[in-house]
């Protein structure tokens, strides 16, 4: 069992986990300040018999000082999470040569259209397949979300890739994969009965091999 | 010498002639309102809690024979065995429960209903009728959700959530006239919330006694007055969206169906609108009580109370700008992604100063740990965490990873559970003498607040693991994916630990019941506070004080250098003190 | 005395046979009756059919051993017939006709994630068995207009029941999970169906005198109609012809 982010296989996986790291330093120095904090007073201010608390109403110093550097740390932290935004989701974030593919989310299925060998999506040679997506490792890919019917959710942990599919909507995901493997898509936005078990395989390849997959699929799908 | 009601024989306020039907069920009394609201909502508490551990069974052992399953019928668990169906119904009931039902109902319901009047100094509550109909519009209300899981085809499946289309055709959910009377109970209870906003906002702004300014108000009445605010704003955002899901049901409309024009993101859009503010209404009464509760058992003012106030009305202005963050991988245009980003991470800075100036509050404190002082400083410990976690959701391109994850539901319990309900198990024992005249049992309070802390602590914290490990929300069979199946020990965990979780409940549950009848008397101020309602004899009569009392100082004057009792309360006239300039509200 | 006596216990004996005659349950319309039967012709190329992929499902897929299972919206068999066309009594029985008491239930069963059978008929009223033999997720969605739509799940090996309350030719059933899954279901007032089989013939037996009009139906080719009168005993028959689209 792993007690950390999954396994690594996609370019997003250095902002993203980098991000969270950095996160948790923040996040961890105060917690780290306010529950040691809270033990020590616990203990040292606890009731003894002839000790008296210590009047006071409070001090604009300290209510300075601590709003002051949680606000820095904040603004910080937006700024840098929005460069790294922007480049994984912003409007003009896909990559112009980005290879295209389909999915159709259903209830309970991803319907996956391939390009077909011309590498284009729309011509008479593309061709769908059932929960199997095949992806060429090392360059950007972009999916093209729609819904039969209800919202689904692409979602594959090890590429940290999340989007929505909206029915009604025509909704671009892009994301490059760089280590070949077999991974899992999963549905991540409850869609009926069937959501735990909405899942593809996927398969990032070589490009040699990925076009060889591609060729014999396409050969199938027209046979 | 002093206003103090120190007497010792208590002076009913005026000849109570009620009959039992008016005093006790059909009662206009806020205080009676308010305990009608926490009988029915501990109720729906066990009810969300039962369907919670139905769940975790689901989780802990999938596809195993549930003990005591056999009582379900076929459509829920054939022969004990919880079907996908059911599971997403147990998942949307217990949110649903929990949230309207339960957490809310508890925190504003009772202890709006119960102190306002109380801690302001006035007989009632400015529409006392109102305030019958916004219980009893919740009663109807729970009724109707009970309901919904005992018609044909089920309950409502969609998540508390209730995502369109799913929830908005019987054709994608598979179920019927349970989704539709979520969405009539859902407009009642918006109804009675509503109904309670008019009251306490009206109550606090017109109502205080003479010398209860603005800044002598105890930050419970703060928190209550701008979570009513937050609750007349919000609440009709949620029954229009209600309304609008209910004629997509039945009538034929499609609002949210994009199959017919409709727009799905419509409804999300809706329904966070509500649901941002929704959540510091969870959290802003427990935030108050606890700082009453803090500053009381630390026995020193609370630290920083301008500041306290200043972050409550922050906090309640900056949660109507938020709601975005629940909607970045939506399909929403990315820009706002950046926008509610901001927002979002400037939302932590607020609750940030609340957490140090309890801190400061404790600090060089004369600390008693009472069962309600050792539960507020949980509180502080438990919402930290959360508060912390919900930054990792803030930075909008770690959202993308762990958007409807474990660490969702991890930092969600975090804030609901180790905040609100923790606060609920201070303010419960807290003010009860004050609703019944006796104590609560402390030694099994105690034993309570231990195994509680310990066994929510065992079932929540791992999931922030589950979460970073990419487990998916509201999955009935995690196993279903092979990433998945290493962490189904951690499942096993935490599901025996939350039945322990909620076996250790019982200890409440029974120490509440049996404190009724045989609870330790309790005197006029067993915790030795400074509000006014402790100037009332336990329980506190119809109409609160013949003449309301004059207050001449705030709220948390402890171990003040005026006197040598280490309280000073509100109401107490000290030589020094003059008389109030004028009346906020006219003597009656 | 003696005299009376006899005369009462064979009244009696009489009463209690006429009663008992009386009381005999009612015979299903003709125990013999006619017989319609016949084949439905395919004429034209017979369409391929996709195979299925069913890799996403290996325990399903470990079933088909011998050749991997194809979609079966068009079966044209080896003699050139047409299966899986639904054949009914559409109209022609008497306005008191009463269906017997159906003597089971039907089961549909899932094995292989598939539906078996593919095309089936069923009483309103009489009981659908719906078993999954295969132990993982199925969902069984109809959707059916004039009887009420469910939608259920079946995790494991497990069977759930379901009735129907209206006539309706024909109720689609289908797995979302396994999105090649169909099946149809005709609900029937009246058990005068059949389906063709694996040589194309169909038979319709016990039917009480009269003309009727008999539908066949098809998933892909529509439907086709043909009149027959029967009497007596007899056996007549009907043969349907659907042609390549």
């Amino acid at each position: 069992m792993r007690w950390w982010l999954p396994f690594k296989a996609s370019t997003f996986t250095g902002p993203i986990d980098g991000l969270f790291l950095a996160i948790l330093i923040i996040t961890g120095i105060a917690f780290v300040l306010v529950e040691v904090g809270l033990i020590w007073f616990v203990v040292k201010y606890r009731q003894r018999p002839g000790r008296k608390a210590f009047y006071t109403h409070g001090s604009t110093r300290a209510e300075v000082i601590w709003t002051a550097i949680p606000a820095v740390t904040m603004v910080a932290l937006g700024l840098i999470s929005n460069h790294y935004w922007v480049q994984m989701k912003g409007r003009n974030s896909i990559p112009p040569n980005a290879y295209p593919i389909a999915i159709h989310a259903k209830q309970f299925e991803w319907q996956i259209t391939y390009p077909g060998p011309d590498g284009k999506l729309g011509t008479p040679d593309d061709f769908t397949v059932r929960n199997q997506l095949h992806l060429p490792v090392g360059r950007p890919i972009v999916v093209l979300l729609s819904s039969e019917d209800v919202i689904h959710s692409f979602y594959v942990p090890q590429f940290r890739v999340r989007q929505d599919a909206v029915p009604g909507m025509d909704i671009k995901a892009w994301f490059e994969a760089t280590v070949p493997g077999t991974y899992e898509l999963g549905c991540s936005q409850l869609c009926g009965l069937g959501h735990y078990r909405m899942r593809a395989q996927v398969f990032v390849q070589t490009q040699e091999d990925y076009d060889a997959w591609m060729k014999q699929a396409a050969q199938e799908a027209s046979s | 010498m002093t206003t103090v009601a120190a007497t010792s024989h208590p002076a009913p306020a005026h000849h109570d002639d009620r009959s039992f039907i008016r005093k006790y069920v059909f009662s206009t009394d806020h205080k009676i309102i308010g305990i009608q609201f926490l009988f029915v909502s501990l109720f729906f508490l066990l009810v969300g809690g039962l369907l919670a551990m139905q769940m975790r069974w689901q989780l802990g052992f999938p596809g195993k024979p549930m003990p005591g399953g056999g009582v379900l019928p076929e459509t829920m668990a054939p022969g004990g065995v919880i079907l996908p169906e059911y599971y997403i119904q147990l998942v949307t009931m217990h949110g649903t429960f929990m949230v309207f039902f339960a957490i809310m109902p508890l925190l504003v319901g009772v202890y709006a209903n119960f102190l306002i009047p109380l801690k302001i100094g006035t007989h009632d509550m400015a529409f006392p009728r109102i305030n019958m109909w916004s219980f009893w519009s919740f009663f109807a209300a729970g009724l109707v959700m009970l309901a919904s899981m005992f018609v044909p085809d089920g309950a409502a499946r969609a998540g508390w959530t209730m995502y369109a289309p799913l929830s908005a055709r019987h054709d994608y959910s598979g179920a019927s006239i349970g989704q539709e009377l979520w969405s009539v109970s859902i407009i009642l209870v918006g109804l009675s919330s509503i109904l309670g906003s008019l009251n306490y906002i009206t109550t606090i702004i017109n109502n205080r006694a003479p010398g209860m300014t603005w800044f002598r108000m105890p930050l419970s009445v703060w928190s209550l007055f701008i979570t009513a605010i937050l609750g007349l704003l919000a609440l009709p955002v949620l029954s229009g969206a209600a309304i609008m899901l209910l004629f997509d049901q039945i009538i034929g409309t499609h609002f949210f169906d994009p199959a017919a024009g409709g727009q799905a993101l419509l409804w999300q859009h809706l329904f966070w609108f509500f649901g941002h503010p929704e959540v510091y209404i969870l959290i802003l009464p427990a935030m108050g009580m606890v700082s009453d509760i803090i500053a009381n058992g630390s026995r020193k003012p609370i630290f920083g109370y301008h500041s306290m106030v200043f972050a409550i009305v922050a906090i309640a202005f900056l949660g109507w700008i938020v709601w975005g963050h629940h909607m970045f991988v939506s399909g929403m245009n990315p820009t706002l992604g950046s926008s509610f980003m901001v927002s979002t991470l400037v939302i932590a800075v607020p609750s940030a100063v609340k957490t140090f100036n309890w801190m400061g509050t404790m600090w060089r404190g004369n600390l008693r740990f009472t069962v309600p002082m050792l539960n507020a400083v949980a509180f502080v410990a438990m919402f930290v965490i959360g508060g912390l976690s919900g930054i990792f959701m803030a930075a909008t391109p770690v959202d993308m990873f762990i958007h409807d994850t474990y660490f969702i539901v991890a930092h969600l319990h975090y804030v609901l559970f180790g905040g609100s309900l923790f606060a609920l198990f201070a303010a419960i024992p807290y003010w009860y003498p004050k609703m019944f005249g006796r104590l609560m049992h402390e030694g099994w309070g105690k034993v309570h607040f231990w195994l509680t802390f310990v066994f929510y602590n065992c079932v929540f914290f791992p999931m922030h693991i589950l979460g970073m490990g990419g487990m998916m929300r509201r999955l009935y069979d995690p196993s279903q994916y092979t990433f998945l199946q290493p962490y189904q020990p951690m499942n096993v965990f935490i599901s025996i630990s939350a039945f322990l979780l909620f076996a250790t409940q019982i200890i409440f549950f029974v120490n509440f019941w049996w404190s009724l009848k045989k609870g330790k008397p309790a005197g006029l101020n067993p915790w030795q506070d400074n509000g006014l309602e402790w100037t009332l004899p336990s329980p506190a009569p119809h109409g609160n004080w013949d003449r309301v009392p004059t207050v001449y100082r705030g709220p948390y004057e402890f171990s003040s250098p005026q006197v040598p009792e280490d309280y000073l309360p509100q109401t107490r006239k000290l030589p020094t003190d003059r008389e109030p300039a004028a009346a906020t509200a006219a003597r009656h | 005395m003696g005299k009376l006596g006899v005369v009462a216990a064979t009244g009696g004996a009489v009463l209690v046979l006429a009663l008992a005659g009386w009381m005999r349950p009612g015979v299903p319309a003709a125990q013999g009756g006619g017989t319609i039967s016949g084949k439905v012709k395919f004429t034209g190329a017979k369409p391929a059919m996709p195979k299925i992929d069913m890799s996403e499902e290996p325990k399903c897929k470990a079933k088909y051993t011998a050749a991997p299972p194809t979609e079966e919206a068009v079966v044209v068999n080896a003699n050139g017939t047409l299966a899986n066309v639904f054949v009914y009594v559409k109209s022609g029985l008497p306005a008191t006709y009463k269906a017997p008491a159906p003597a089971g239930p039907v089961t549909l069963d899932q094995d292989g994630c598939r539906y078996h059978p593919h095309v089936f008929g069923i009483l309103v009223g009489q009981p659908l068995a719906i078993k999954n033999s295969d132990g993982i997720l199925h969902n069984i969605k109809a959707k059916g207009t004039k009887n009420r739509p469910f939608n259920i799940s079946q995790p494991a090996v497990m069977t759930s029941d379901r009735t129907f309350t209206a006539p309706e030719v024909m109720v689609p059933l289908e797995c979302n999970v396994h999105g090649w899954m169909h099946a149809w279901l005709g609900v029937l007032p009246h058990p005068f169906f059949g389906v063709s089989g694996s040589d194309g013939s169909f038979t319709i037996k016990g039917l009480p005198p009269g003309t009727y009009t008999i539908e066949a139906w098809h998933e892909k080719y529509g439907t086709q109609s043909a009149t027959v009168t029967v009497a007596g005993s007899e056996t007549k028959t009907a043969d349907f012809s659907f042609a390549a689209k």
